[in-house]
């Protein structure tokens, strides 16, 4: 019997080697792969039990791990839980968003950039600590955004976005409705997927941040995308004559495009009054005659249809339609920030900034630095341009008409005694009959040496429908946020 | 019979020194496994450590004297490797109750170790027992037909109303008071005796009286019925009781002892066949079955509860094991007891998370040296019963082993299987400590010298249990 004996043994042999094969496979080949699902709870239970690092803005943490006595080591907080919310995101259980999910290897401190500081831990046997992420908010700024914000009657839906148009450097970002992260960071799991499951189905969505995740028509304020077009194709410049009057057809139509009211003249008008009025029958001739590619390519030299922000996700790409052969009706609709045109927050605001940085459009950024736990800079983000999106001149020419909306125009609320402030009101077609238009304001000061560009829009608020309007409601807004940073 | 001729002549040394030093290490395992759940979760060596390490070193050495004394000539690295895998299993389900306590999860009043603890104790009572009663594993070839009757009862007690229960959906237990017992865990050993004692007296007339049909010579019926039926009843009750693994277990038993005894490779092609059929059948007759296999392929689709998380289980386990990677995380630093039934049949993930891909390896090797020792007394065995009931018991092993490791891993659809000596589980750790003394007693028959007929009884004065060999046969 000895023969079968040692062949069940060959047999039992290869069933152990199996075993340690398929073993191997799967602790080594396959760990990583199973380390990075984001359905295993281990690698999420893990960052608990290390100090995750805070984020900044000025000096003031605005989010950070505190001591916990319970199962988990560390409690994530939120100081300035609503103000903060759409920026920090927050850090659950289940998963994360924004700063806390862009930035996750650093905060974490899994990050190469952190390999000193971890060997170091490692070697001295202390628990390692992770990295802290310093934003470019500007706290003033955003508080006067957020307290503006939330000052209009109603439950508001709307968003505040302010630049340092030199650098591309976010200074403010305000979402409304907000939230509390730190009922999502709550270690009571229960209570964290009622309140997401709470946040996820409510209609007014405050989980989404509308300065990058929102597009909106940008109605009136995309005309001075319209007026950089016509000033860069060499046949205007800020002290000519545009096509005026009370009402404009575009060719092969008979949609007739009028201005709600607003003295457009009639025949040709000086370009200043046309923006000071926000004259749509102006901004609708001059996108025609423009055309639609160069209107296409004017929108895109300030970043539509394109990705820009690498700090916070998901973002959302502005639109403009490329379409060159779009018929002059729809043309005339681009003009004066309608049909497909599409805007978030972030956007006009980039818009502004560009044109207040002599045409040169920087890209956004929220990361300042990152630092090692013992508050070493590791990087700091270095200004880059995202395009030149117009001619210092033509930026020049769009500023003294952007100043004169400010002094004698729509834009007027915006005014600060002492400050020359450039801006324009947008008061735009939902395109929907039961919801009401949605209120633009983008502006930028000093004109001479832009320090922000803020752009406000407000989709919803208790306000009377007739009532809404950019300047009238985004223009206070856009003053306290540039006074902020101003003073 | 197959007594090889290379053995004549050839005298085994006892080696009990050798399974002392083992032993040692063994404990140190154990011990060592003890002390680092404690550092490793609350920070302190644990104040009971004197006391358990004591008992743990009372049990192994206690075991090791019993050896030493009634089976001096016994293979000397069972014992030892097999103290070193309760240890560890031991270990790892204390690691586990201190999680559940942190959890706040239901625990036992006194936590699953120290019951372990208890029924590892038992083992070691049966273990020693098992030794000193049986002086010639020939003695159970007696008992053929009353253990394969004695199996069978066994299998249909938790078809017994009021005693049998059902837990996750596999009615194979029976429940007496707070206790749970697996009465399939003890049918596994007595289906061996019976299998091993009907084959070996009729392996000439299964090997060569018979029609050849095509490439098999099958046997007559006659001669194959009996144990043909045994198994057909076996299978039918772990079928009725949804003991995959079992069956599967039961099946490779029956297979492996008859090769074994008519030398027949045929039959293990007709086994496999047959297998293969049965899988089939299985898969389209049973949901269940189908079930498992279609989790077994897409084990990440089914983790979610929207696909009805079927594969909750094995995924934590290759979640967990990933985690461990190749050194682990070490003790207290993984969740092992996100694994459902951690401590059971899932020890193995609990055991590749902290400890990682080296202790895996570690503990299949322990595995892996088991089932080749328990064969390598299977070789050198004199007798035919003593080579069958070794192979058998070797084969269950074996089976057993990589049916639930591969399962945990996911090489193999889950069956559902205690890990031998890790688990925590009574019934399957007394079962594999009577295993390990039948080898034991096997090999020490194996091992010891041929007793010297033809001299005078005062040459086998030292060594009387030899004497005794003849006389039983």
């Amino acid at each position: 019997m000895n023969k079968p004996i040692r062949t069940i043994s060959i047999f039992c042999l290869l069933l152990f080697l199996a075993l340690m094969l398929n073993a191997t496979y799967l602790q080594y080949y396959k760990a990583s792969s199973l380390d990075n699902d984001p359905r295993n709870r281990r690698v999420v239970v893990a960052s608990y039990a290390r100090e995750r690092g805070a984020i900044l803005v000025g000096r003031t943490p605005v989010a950070e791990s505190k001591p916990s006595d319970d199962q988990y080591k560390f409690q994530r907080t939120y100081a300035q839980p609503f103000k903060y919310a759409p920026i920090t995101g927050f850090f659950s259980y289940y998963n994360q968003t924004g700063i806390e999910q862009k930035q996750n290897d650093v905060l974490s401190g899994d990050d190469s950039l952190l390999f000193v500081t971890k060997l170091v831990d490692l070697l001295s046997n202390d628990a390692s600590k992770g990295g802290s992420v310093q934003l470019t908010i500007d706290p003033d700024a955003q508080t006067a955004a957020f307290d503006g914000l939330s000052a209009l009657p109603g439950d508001v839906e709307g968003s505040v976005v302010a630049l340092e148009p030199r650098t591309g450097k976010i200074l403010a970002m305000v979402s409304l409705p907000t939230y509390d992260p730190n009922k999502l960071a709550s270690h009571d799991l229960s209570s964290v997927s009622s309140s997401y499951e709470a946040l996820s189905q409510d209609p007014s969505e405050p989980l989404l941040n509308r300065a990058i995740q929102t597009r909106l028509p940008p109605g009136s304020t995309f005309k001075i995308v319209t007026a950089a077009a016509a000033i860069e194709s060499g046949n205007y410049d800020a002290s000519s004559q545009v096509p005026g009057g009370a009402e404009y057809t575009p060719p092969q139509t008979d949609n007739v495009i009028d201005n709600e009211g607003r003295d457009c003249g009639t025949g040709r008008i000086p370009f200043a009054q046309a923006l000071e009025n926000s004259c749509n029958t102006t901004f609708a001739a001059l996108a025609n005659e423009v055309g639609a590619e160069k209107m296409a390519e004017q929108a895109e030299a300030f970043g539509f249809n394109s990705h820009y922000l690498d700090d916070l996700g998901p973002q959302a790409e502005s639109a403009f339609p490329t379409d060159p052969n779009l018929s002059p009706a729809f043309v005339a609709q681009t003009g004066i920030g309608q049909y497909e045109v599409a805007a978030t927050p972030l956007q006009m605001a980039m818009v502004a900034a560009g044109i207040a940085n002599g045409g040169t459009v920087m890209k956004p950024y929220l990361v300042d630095e990152v630092q090692s736990p013992e508050l070493d800079v590791l990087k700091k983000t270095e200004p880059s341009e995202l395009s030149q999106a117009v001619s210092a001149s033509t930026a020049s020419e769009l500023t003294k008409l952007m100043v004169s909306t400010v002094d004698d125009g729509t834009a007027n609320p915006a005014a600060i005694p002492g400050v020359e402030v450039a801006g324009k009101t947008g008061t735009a077609q939902s395109g929907q009959d039961n919801v009401p238009p949605y209120a633009w304001f983008v502006s930028f000061a000093p004109a001479d040496d832009p320090q922000v560009a803020v752009a406000v829009m407000i989709q919803k608020a208790g306000i009377p429908r007739d009532e809404i309007a950019g300047g009238v409601y985004g223009g206070p807004i856009a003053k306290a946020v540039m006074e902020a940073i101003l003073q | 019979m197959a007594q090889s001729s290379t053995l004549l002549g050839f005298v085994h040394r006892r080696r009990r020194g050798a399974e002392l030093f083992l032993l040692v290490l063994a404990l140190l395992v154990g011990v060592g496994a003890y002390a680092a759940v404690g550092i490793g979760v609350e920070g302190k060596v644990p104040a009971d450590i004197v006391g358990y390490g004591g008992w743990l070193a009372a049990l192994v050495i206690a075991a090791h004297v019993v050896v030493r004394v009634v089976a001096p000539y016994a293979d000397p690295v069972l014992l030892p490797v097999v103290a070193a895998l309760n240890g560890l299993g031991l270990a790892v389900i204390h690691r586990l109750d201190l999680a559940y306590e942190t959890d706040g999860r239901d625990s036992t009043p006194s936590g699953f170790a120290q019951q372990q603890l208890i029924w590892m104790t038992l083992g070691v009572l049966l273990f020693v027992a098992a030794l000193i009663i049986l002086r010639d594993h020939r003695t159970l070839q007696r008992f053929t037909y009353t253990s394969g009757l004695g199996a069978i009862l066994l299998l249909l007690l938790p078809m017994v109303p009021g005693l049998g229960k059902t837990i996750n959906g596999a009615r194979i237990w029976i429940g007496v008071g707070p206790f749970s017992f697996q009465p399939g865990e003890v049918a596994k050993v007595l289906l061996v005796v019976a299998f091993a004692g009907y084959l070996v007296l009729h392996r000439d007339a299964l090997a060569l009286a018979g029609r050849r049909v095509v490439f098999i010579d099958l046997p007559r019926g006659r001669d194959l019925g009996p144990i043909l039926g045994m198994w057909l009843v076996s299978l039918g009750i772990l079928v009725f009781q949804r003991d995959l693994g079992s069956s599967l277990l039961f099946f490779g038993l029956f297979l492996v002892t008859l090769y074994v005894a008519t030398e027949r490779p045929g039959w293990l092609v007709v086994g496999s066949a047959m297998f293969l059929g049965g899988a089939a059948l299985a898969y389209e007759l049973f949901g269940h079955v189908a079930v498992r296999v279609n989790v077994w392929l897409n084990p990440l689709y089914y983790y979610d509860d929207k696909h009805g998380a079927l594969s909750y289980q094995p995924v934590e386990a290759m979640f967990g094991m990933g985690w461990g990677g190749l050194i682990g995380r070490g003790f207290g630093e993984g969740s092992p007891e996100r694994v459902p039934y951690a401590n059971s049949d899932f020890i193995l993930s609990s055991i590749g998370e902290e400890l990682g891909l080296t202790a895996v390896i570690a503990v299949i090797l322990c595995y892996g040296l088991i089932v080749e020792r328990a064969l390598r007394a299977a070789l050198v065995c004199r007798d035919g019963f003593g080579k069958l009931l070794a192979t058998g018991l070797a084969a269950v092993f074996a089976l057993q082993v990589f049916v639930v490791i591969g399962g945990v891993t996911s090489l193999i659809p889950l069956t559902g299987l205690t890990t031998p000596f890790l688990s925590y589980g009574g019934s399957s750790l007394v079962a594999n400590w009577v295993i390990i003394a039948l080898l034991l007693r096997i090999s020490d028959q194996a091992r010891r010298p041929v007793p010297d007929l033809s001299g005078s009884d005062d040459d086998a004065e030292a060594d009387s249990e030899a004497t005794q060999v003849v006389k039983v046969q």
